[in-house]
């Protein structure tokens, strides 16, 4: 009797760990996936705007400009198609580059105005961010099935 | 000539692993001494090979031999001596060799500690280990010699990666791994165990040392890494639930609920089929995050060149060692056997929710750090898993595990009484709680989560506190000091004691850390001043260094509370010759409740700077707790019960 009791018990706080671990990851998951899209996701308005997300892509040569207190940072990300607006606060990684790979993650404004909460550049020499790459073959793939039909 | 030297070494030593992978374990089944023994022979040629090896890599290094490939691409001429010496675990396969080295070094040690143990058991754990470490070598050797050439010889090296270049990473990655391959121990007496068919209270007692001082190299290891991020990463940041922290947190949950689960076992005989599960599981999540970080599959400062060949090794070999040792389970753990009952109100019971919370948290850490991976994998688009998602589960998981630590500590085995309990713990209940309710005022403003986390933190210690005075309680009847008393105590007891105490420690310095820094990215040029948290920083002047391998600014700032000076601050930015990044080096006044810290982010184009000004506190109770409970792991290991009863069996032994 003992032990088939202690069986039960120990299933049953089993059981139970099982439904707390799911149910925590459910939750969690539903409120803090951060889904990554590409400057043309943004323009096909497939972007939620009251999420957190990453875009990532090549920061637009020219668009780089500081306010004058020297922490906001206006600049333009692009996947060489579409170019979407960022607004950061903050310093920026050491590697931050006009021309190079960054991936930024933050929120869309209604204004279209992406809202940067952190941005990432490539860390050494070799490195570009997979995703700022992706998104440019992506795009550019995009670019090429749409511009063909049309030069018939 | 040292290159093919230390190749030859670590060939021998895999000839030598394949002999104690295969001899001892074939002895034991047939019940024949002298292959039995052989197991001890290889374990301490296996070290004296692998230790020539990495001797002779360690010598490239210091002889600048650019002709090895692996010296060329991370070391040069100009980097100082103790870095070179350090640059050995720089890059992947030198790393690699060391946790080889480590490997070796605990099997050696289970070699001369455990001489006392039955010979078959013995036999059986230094076969396992054999057989694992033939792994890990055939892994070096075929996938990541240390030990090519590259030919011709340039004239100078590429360099040490300047993040590394850090007194931190001397000490972190021997460390962690130390930590890391210690859990293999703890599986080869699972395994030894399971194949022995004798599961029991004795196996417990051999295993728990063992699994005490890997934890407590797993909690250090861990704790540096986060010491050294938290300065040399320069965002202020200690914790990023990186995938590559997830892989060694995620052994160290398991292996905290194995550690606990042992107890159990050995002083109740309960769990064990449960405790053998954690052990296996526990090391395939170090095989995983093996697998994780050397495979390329991330992209981090860990994370090594990316070689699918690699990848598919490492996952292949898990995969087999994980196989086999479920199969054994099954095969086994029927006949185990289920111990002594117990009560619903019992400290089993108690160490039955603590392992159920621990097992249930490294499972949504493993699928955080996973999901990711999966979805990526199957090109089903790409997702991050951030902070939020490990915070929201962590938090809710860790309040009760936490609250029932205190519990836990006082409550006795097989039956307790909780109406006794919970009046014996009113007292200190209220006041853990009346204290958290008013300190976070001291700081900043009230929240109900920062009084939460600091009555835990201090429920915790109280706890511990008044249970060791309860015990160190002259009695009236026995003629005996305090002193003496607490001479008596057991160092499986203050290691335990040290241990809760540096999680109330960690619990409360996280609570203000997480709750109360303030941070500030701001631009300053000569003269600026800007106050965080009621502190002034000045910028004072800024200078150009030159360092043996680098030049850089220096900045001085100057800090003020209010009209006193506390010192002056230089941070660096540093360009390393060999590397088109420039370093920030912070500068950090550490105090017992609050560390300034100033970092140079960005120059601007008008000679201004943006600088990271923050404010963070307790910081120190977080280093201080993880150090406590580290030092918990290893007190408690050297417990005199676990020698005497090897001293014992030694003297029983017929003399031949």
């Amino acid at each position: 009797m003992r032990t088939r009791r202690k069986r039960l018990l120990l299933v049953l706080v089993g059981v139970a760990g099982l439904v707390l671990a799911t149910a925590l990851v459910l939750n969690a998951f539903r409120d803090n996936l951060v889904f990554f899209h590409t400057p043309s996701d943004i323009r096909a308005a497939v972007v939620p705007l009251d999420r957190s997300v990453r875009i990532g892509g090549l920061v637009e040569d020219g668009s780089v400009r500081r306010e004058a207190d020297g922490v906001t940072v206006y600049f333009r990300v692009t996947d060489t198609v579409v170019a979407v607006p960022v607004v950061y606060h903050g310093i920026l990684p050491s590697l931050f580059r006009e021309g190079q790979g960054v991936v930024a993650t933050g929120r869309l404004q209604d204004d279209g105005v992406f809202r940067a909460s952190q941005v990432m550049a490539r860390h050494d020499e070799t490195y570009m961010p997979p995703e700022a790459f992706e998104a440019i073959e992506q795009a550019q793939r995009e670019q090429a099935r749409t511009l063909l039909p049309e030069g018939r | 000539m040292i290159g093919e030297l230390g190749l030859f070494a670590l060939i021998l030593a895999l000839v030598l692993a394949l002999a104690q992978g295969t001899l001892p374990l074939l002895g034991a089944a047939r019940g024949d001494a002298a292959l039995m023994a052989a197991g001890t022979g290889g374990a301490f040629g296996l070290l004296f090979f692998v230790a020539l090896a990495y001797g002779a890599l360690t010598l490239g290094f210091v002889v600048n031999d650019f002709s090895l490939a692996y010296v060329a691409r991370h070391s040069n001429a100009m980097l100082p001596l103790h870095y070179r010496l350090t640059a050995v675990w720089g890059g992947h396969e030198g790393s690699l060799l060391l946790w080889v080295l480590i490997l070796a070094v605990w099997n050696a040690a289970v070699a001369v500690f455990s001489r006392s143990l039955p010979r078959e058991v013995l036999a059986r754990v230094l076969g396992v280990l054999g057989l694992l470490a033939v792994g890990f070598l055939a892994f070096t050797l075929f996938t990541s010699s240390p030990f090519e050439r590259l030919l011709p010889a340039p004239a100078d090296g590429h360099d040490l990666n300047p993040l590394l270049q850090d007194p931190g990473l001397i000490f972190h990655p021997p460390i962690l791994y130390t930590g890391y391959v210690g859990f293999s121990v703890a599986f080869a007496f699972a395994i030894a165990a399971l194949i022995g068919g004798r599961l029991d209270a004795a196996w417990a007692r051999w295993s728990r040392p063992w699994t005490a001082v890997a934890w407590g190299f797993l909690t250090l290891g861990i704790a540096l890494g986060a010491w050294w991020a938290y300065y040399v990463i320069g965002w202020g940041g200690w914790w990023f639930w990186d995938p590559v922290e997830n892989a060694s947190f995620m052994p160290w949950l398991l292996g905290t609920a194995l550690l606990h689960s042992l107890a159990v076992t050995e002083k109740r005989g309960s769990f064990r089929s449960w405790t053998v599960m954690l052990a296996i599981l526990t090391f395939a999540l170090v095989l995983l995050g093996t697998f994780l970080v050397r495979s390329g599959v991330l992209t981090s400062v860990h994370a090594f060149a990316v070689d699918p060949e690699r990848g598919v090794f490492l996952l292949g070999f898990m995969a087999l060692v994980v196989t086999a040792a479920l199969i054994l389970f099954a095969w086994r753990a029927g006949s185990v056997g289920l111990g002594g009952g117990f009560g619903v109100v019992s400290r089993e019971s108690a160490l039955l929710v603590n392992n159920v919370l621990l097992t249930v948290a490294g499972a949504a850490v493993l699928l955080g750090t996973l999901y990711p991976l999966l979805l990526d994998t199957l090109g089903l688009g790409r997702i991050s898993v951030g902070p939020p998602y490990f915070e929201a589960i962590f938090l809710p998981l860790m309040l009760p595990l936490l609250l029932l630590l205190g519990f836990g500590m006082q409550l006795r085995w097989k039956q307790d009484d909780p109406v006794e309990q919970a009046r014996c713990l009113r007292g200190i209940f209220l006041l853990s709680l009346a204290v958290g309710l008013v300190w976070p005022l001291l700081v900043g403003t009230w929240s109900l989560l920062a009084s939460i986390g600091i009555f835990l933190g201090l429920w915790i210690i109280s706890v511990g506190v008044k249970d060791l005075l309860a015990r160190l309680r002259p009695r009236p009847q026995c003629q005996e000091t305090r002193w003496m008393r607490a001479r008596r105590l057991g160092r499986s007891y203050v290691g335990m004691q040290f241990a809760h105490a540096g999680v109330g420690l960690l619990v409360i310095g996280v609570t203000f850390v997480l709750g109360y820094d303030e941070e500030r990215d701001v631009r300053m040029a000569v003269g600026d001043t800007v106050t965080v948290s009621g502190y002034d920083f000045r910028l004072e002047s800024l200078e150009r260094i030159r360092g043996p391998n680098y030049s850089g600014e220096r900045a001085t700032v100057a800090v003020f509370s209010g009209e006193r000076a506390l010192g002056t601050l230089h941070p660096e930015m540093r360009r390393y010759a060999s590397q088109a990044m420039p370093i920030a080096h912070t500068a950090l006044d550490r105090g017992l409740f609050r560390d300034l810290y100033v970092n140079l982010g960005e120059p601007l184009p008008d000679g201004a700077w943006l600088m990271r000004v923050y404010v963070k506190p307790y910081m120190n109770w977080v280093w201080t707790g993880a150090l406590f409970m580290a030092l918990g792991g290893f007190l408690a290991a050297t417990d005199r019960r676990y020698r005497m009863p090897a001293r014992r069996a030694r003297a029983e032994e017929p003399r031949p």
